[in-house]
């Protein structure tokens, strides 16, 4: 028996939210993640990424690889911050692209209807 | 209206900082009014056991009351409080099976034992998903 793993309308239909919490510099897999929100971003979905914890390392303006979070910003992510994450790592100017956000944020985020949330 | 949060957690207290998110989040959802589900699997069933005792830090020379050491039961114990002051629910599901094998059944007032099961049902019924796994 062969399994379908076609897209349904409501694949179609949904917002990804990824949430990165570890960095690059400690994780290997951390730039897999980001290829794939950049691999589901090419395929016109809603993607958003919510760097938190340690996820918010290298969005340090000037940090190794945080050009990388500027690069999916200007393919059309959506590039969150949390706020409190960047201030217990004195991270005061982030990279272009990239927003600082709330944690209130993230709940309405998981709250939207139709939203997946991928946590990493 | 009120929406529901479900979420997952399986970290042990004290190991990752992915429970202080977790906890963070709860608070926040709650604050705006909404309804919160949690499902603590594994190690996070130990997060609300009640003979969590704050200490002193011999190397800074502080004591219990200078250190004001955060217990995950007493911020647990808050956000029931916050629940009911807020009039929405906070369902806190410890895993049966993991309490049983950790010996972790001795709980601050407010969770209820429960199964996978309890997970899938409230994700059936809630506006919003959450697994953290352990790293």
């Amino acid at each position: 028996m062969t399994q379908d793993f076609s897209l349904t309308q409501e694949d179609l239909m949904a917002k990804y939210l990824f949430i990165e919490s570890r960095d690059p510099y400690d994780s290997a897999d951390s730039p897999n993640l980001l290829e794939l929100v950049k691999g589901v971003r090419e395929r016109n979905q809603d993607v958003m990424l919510f760097l938190i914890q340690n996820g918010v390392l290298a969005t340090r303006d000037g940090a190794r690889h945080s050009e990388r979070y500027r690069d999916l910003a200007r393919a059309g992510v959506s590039v969150l911050a949390d706020s409190f994450s960047l201030r217990e790592r004195a991270i005061d100017r982030v990279v272009d692209g990239v927003k600082p956000a709330e944690i209130e944020r993230l709940v309405g985020l998981l709250l939207e209807p139709g939203t997946k949330a991928i946590w990493h | 209206m009120a929406k529901t949060l479900t979420i997952a957690i399986m970290d042990p207290p004290y190991e990752t900082a992915n429970t202080t998110t977790a906890l963070r989040i709860v608070n926040a959802a709650l604050t705006q009014g909404n309804n919160v589900t949690v499902f603590a699997y594994e190690g996070a069933v130990n997060l609300t056991m009640k003979g969590q005792q704050p200490h002193a830090n011999p190397v800074k020379g502080t004591s219990v009351e200078q250190e004001q050491h955060p217990t995950t039961k007493d911020w647990i114990a808050s956000l029931f409080e916050l629940a009911r002051k807020n009039s929405v629910k906070l369902e806190w599901i410890n895993c049966g099976l993991c309490v049983d094998e950790r010996g972790a059944g001795d709980w601050i007032e407010g969770p209820r034992r429960g199964s996978p099961k309890d997970f899938y049902e409230a994700a059936q019924k809630s506006d919003g998903i959450l697994v953290i796994p352990a790293k």
